[in-house]
């Protein structure tokens, strides 16, 4: 990254007045939010409040039509979602989005992408540099296996996997590109109580260990608490609060967000 | 009623009535007739006859496996195999009888109470549903009245006309011949006959399936390649008059048919050696594999040794016609694997892939010709325009990339449809006939000379196409796994995530296109040396279907698959001169029977056959 932001060397990403609109409805609204580097930080909010809206947005998906986000001090609204990974973010998906007919092994090839250099004309060829790159991705492919728990399993189509390893799988893909930053959307979906704990370990042995900065969608209050360094309420595309998670917890705003309306429902379903 | 009723008697009426629809079918669009030309052994059977009974032979033995499921005992599969060679016979006899001149009146009969049945039929339905009896009077009426009108003027066509051939072209005394065994004269004869055979077919299907495994393989290896080389008896003969001496020739063969003597020597053999092969067959395979890596290897490089020597030495095996077959059937292969780079590897189904072969054949064509229209009069040869071939159709083909980048699935599919048409379209234009002709294309194009000799013999020509062809294999086995293979796959597994993880799926959508038009370019030029003559009227959407469905048949991204898939979809239409009348036809029935039955294609690679097993996109697998 060339030009290095000066003014917010401690935020990694952030956003001014992001907006993004689908055909009247408003999505994000004028969105406002940064996350520090370096910390485990959380998107929660009630569904439909424009999470996952959200990280498309960052991640290129959608080009978002107001605003500007900074990621690393650099602008990256409008550029393409490759460029965007190349920049350094890569995400998961909330229904897990694996190359179902690839190997384990060949996922986390494919992840490694922002950082090949050889070229058909090197593969066609056989060049020496090519084979080097090729074995030199094998191998990084099969230490990220290990690390994301899947050795062993490198050479089974990713269909094959079970949910749980097809997720630590996703994630795996994601690392494989060294990214500064990773959007993992709802990491403990479907998981049960003894692999969400898994899950969470893991999550915190990503940060401490490789130092990548990472946001999460959650919906386990439980997770998101325990983890967190930094969270974002949205609510309707706004952003209803922002912090620490203590001062979240009390934070009358997502009460009545949350439990507003779960008490709602529970008086119409008495 | 409880019989017709039960599932046994609904298969085997379903299952018989369809035998008997594809009989009359096939008679009414004049293949058997045309089959009939073809005798598979010499006075003995024809290729026509052998449909008849193929018919209701295969359907009485998928019928014993459908009522052995269903828990039936064998006297009822033998029955039920009876019943389908009845069911088969049925309705081809009724149209035999319509079409004799003592039985026409049954005809009229038919047509006249067609209307009056088919209007009760349903007014019954409707009392038995409680209708109101006026209701049901005025619908019986209207129907009547309705179907009466269509088939009214069927019969009087047929008075004016005199028979049924003024409809149906194909019932005629040709096809009459050949369903009644040479029995024409003598109708009663003739349907006896036919039916005896069918029903006698229908049963010898059931008692195939009731043998025990060893002898029903091997009767089927022995039938399967008697009938295979009966039928191709020509293809077979020219084969061995290269290798055999002339003599034992004729007591193989009467001009291109098998001998009565050679079949059953050939059936018996084929019988014997299948029967070793299923008794013994395991045990080989096994031993096979119980072999060490390091011998496994050096049979695997013998294996090839002899592959290669063959593929060289072929031409000069199979003599000059069919050496003009194999250089039809590699110039389809090269398409094959060109094409298979845009569908199979990149998931990109591109349907224009005619362009790239126009755009080749004609760059050769008007670089070398010595007519008219050649712009250098053979300064340029063959070796000299083939590259250039090659860097024109790739150029083509990255135009017409380039607005379709974004499209994806059956709007790409679409799109490229059209340019291929548009290609057409600018061939046969007047706008381009000063350069390349119009309709009358480009003539005297050269052959190519190679050390001195010219290559104007298929036998020669073949080997350039080889050349090409394995060029072109190794250049899409390298890039399959290499990264761009795995770029390639990503996008066709999930394109938006493929993006995500840092692919520029432009670039590498635009590669898979480009390097699928090189090979078209090569496969076009070949094509115009070969044929010496380029005209509009060889590139036709045909063409892209032709190689698309060779790919489908064969298995989209297997390699073996595709050569495999040339020798059936062009090799047989072009060996049975009888086929290719029907060729489409056969074709859209071929395809149809494999999305049913093997979707995955005769060879399929490995990951087709894994995505067509399980559903093609199981997104959440259950955890174990």
């Amino acid at each position: 990254m060339a030009e290095k932001g000066k003014p917010n060397q401690s935020r990694i990403l952030e956003a001014k007045g992001m907006t993004k609109r689908f055909e009247g409805l408003v999505a994000v609204d004028s969105l406002d939010f940064y996350i520090p580097a370096g910390a485990i930080a959380s998107i929660i909010g009630p569904n439909g409040a424009g999470k996952t809206t959200f990280f498309n947005c960052i991640t290129g998906f959608y080009e978002i039509d107001d605003g500007e986000i900074l990621f690393d001090g650099a602008q990256i609204n409008g550029r393409s979602p490759d460029q965007i990974a190349r920049a350094g973010i890569s995400r998961t998906y909330q229904n897990i989005r694996l190359f179902n007919n690839m190997s384990a092994i060949e996922n986390i090839m494919v992840g490694q992408e922002p950082h090949l250099q050889s070229t058909w004309i090197g593969a066609i060829l056989g060049l020496p540099s090519t084979r080097q790159e090729d074995e030199l991705t094998e191998d990084r492919a099969r230490e990220l296996l290990h690390f994301v728990g899947l050795e062993g399993k490198g050479d089974m189509l990713s269909m094959n996997l079970s949910y749980g390893d097809q997720r630590r799988l996703e994630i795996g893909r994601a690392l494989a590109s060294q990214p500064k930053l990773i959007l993992l959307d709802e990491p403990t979906a479907g998981m049960n109580p003894r692999e969400t704990i898994e899950t969470t370990d893991f999550i915190r042995r990503l940060r401490d260990e490789i130092g990548i900065t990472i946001v999460l969608i959650e919906h386990d209050m439980r997770v998101v608490m325990d983890i967190s360094e930094h969270i974002t309420v949205l609510d309707y595309g706004r952003k209803i609060a922002e912090g620490l998670p203590a001062d979240i917890q009390t934070n009358s705003d997502v009460i009545e967000a949350y439990l507003g309306r779960g008490a709602a429902a529970a008086t119409l379903e008495n | 009623m409880d019989l017709l009723r039960s599932q046994t008697s609904k298969t085997v009426l379903v299952l018989g009535s369809l035998s008997g629809a594809f009989i009359l079918f096939t008679g009414a669009v004049g293949m058997i007739a045309a089959f009939h030309e073809r005798e598979v052994v010499d006075r003995f059977i024809s290729l026509g006859q052998l449909l008849l009974m193929i018919a209701p032979f295969v359907t009485g033995y998928y019928a014993a496996g459908k009522l052995r499921a269903l828990g039936e005992a064998w006297p009822v599969l033998l029955i039920g195999g009876v019943v389908i060679g009845f069911m088969t016979a049925i309705p081809t006899v009724i149209l035999l009888l319509f079409n004799s001149d003592e039985f026409r009146f049954l005809l009229d009969l038919t047509l006249r109470l067609i209307p009056f049945i088919a209007a009760s039929i349903v007014a019954w339905r409707m009392h038995r549903a409680g209708n109101e009896t006026q209701t049901v009077i005025g619908v019986w009426l209207l129907i009547a009245v309705l179907v009466g009108i269509v088939t009214f003027s069927f019969a009087l066509i047929f008075e004016i006309k005199g028979d049924l051939r003024s409809v149906l072209v194909n019932i005629n005394r040709d096809w009459v011949e050949v369903v009644t065994f040479d029995n024409r004269k003598d109708l009663a004869r003739g349907i006896g006959t036919f039916g005896l055979i069918s029903v006698a077919s229908g049963f010898a299907g059931t008692i195939l399936y009731l043998m025990p495994t060893v002898p029903r393989r091997a009767l089927i290896y022995g039938l399967g390649v008697t009938v295979l080389i009966g039928a191709f008896g020509e293809t077979a003969r020219l084969i061995l008059q290269e290798n055999v001496e002339r003599d034992t020739l004729r007591e193989i063969f009467r001009r291109d048919t098998l001998r009565q003597n050679a079949a059953l020597t050939l059936f018996i053999i084929s019988t014997v050696a299948g029967f070793l092969w299923a008794m013994y067959g395991k045990r080989a395979r096994a031993s096979f594999s119980n072999i060490d890596v390091s011998q496994r290897r050096s049979l695997n490089i013998i294996g090839l040794a002899v592959f290669v020597v063959f593929m060289l030495a072929l031409p000069w095996l199979i003599g000059r016609t069919l050496s003009d077959v194999a250089v039809t059937i590699g110039i389809f292969v090269l398409m094959g694997l060109g094409l298979n780079i845009a569908i199979g590897l990149a998931g990109l189904l591109d349907l224009g892939y005619l362009t790239n072969y126009a755009v080749g054949a004609y760059m050769l064509a008007v670089l070398t010709s010595i007519g008219p229209l050649g712009l250098f009069k053979g300064t340029f040869t063959f070796w000299m325009v083939i590259p250039l071939a090659l860097l024109a159709a790739m150029f083509a083909g990255f135009i017409f990339a380039v607005p379709v980048l974004r499209m994806r699935g059956d709007y790409l599919a679409i799109a490229t449809l059209g340019f291929g048409e548009i290609i057409g379209k600018l061939a046969i234009s007047d706008w381009l006939k000063p350069l390349i002709g119009g309709a009358q294309g480009v003539q005297a194009i050269p052959k190519p000379i190679f050390l001195g000799t010219e290559m104007k013999n298929p036998e020669e020509l073949y080997y350039i196409v080889l050349v090409a062809s394995l060029v072109c294999l190794f250049v899409s086995i390298r890039l399959n796994n290499s990264r761009t293979g795995r770029q390639w796959m990503a996008i066709r597994e999930d394109e938006d995530v493929a993006t995500a993880m840092g692919i520029d799926t432009a670039r590498a959508k635009l590669l898979a296109f480009t390097l699928s038009a090189a090979t078209g370019g090569v496969a076009g030029a070949i094509f115009a040396a070969k044929v010496g003559t380029v005209f509009p009227n060889s590139f036709t959407v045909f063409v892209s279907i032709n190689v698309l469905s060779l790919i489908i048949v064969g298995g989209i991204a297997s390699n073996p698959g595709i050569v495999v898939g040339a020798i059936v979809l062009i090799g047989m239409p072009e060996l049975l001169r009888e086929f290719s009348d029907f060729r489409f036809l056969l074709y859209g029935a071929l395809l149809i029977l494999m999305m049913i039955k093997r979707p995955q294609g005769l060879i399929p690679s490995k990951i087709v056959t894994h995505e067509v097993r399980t559903g093609v996109k199981p997104k959440l697998a259950v955890a174990d």
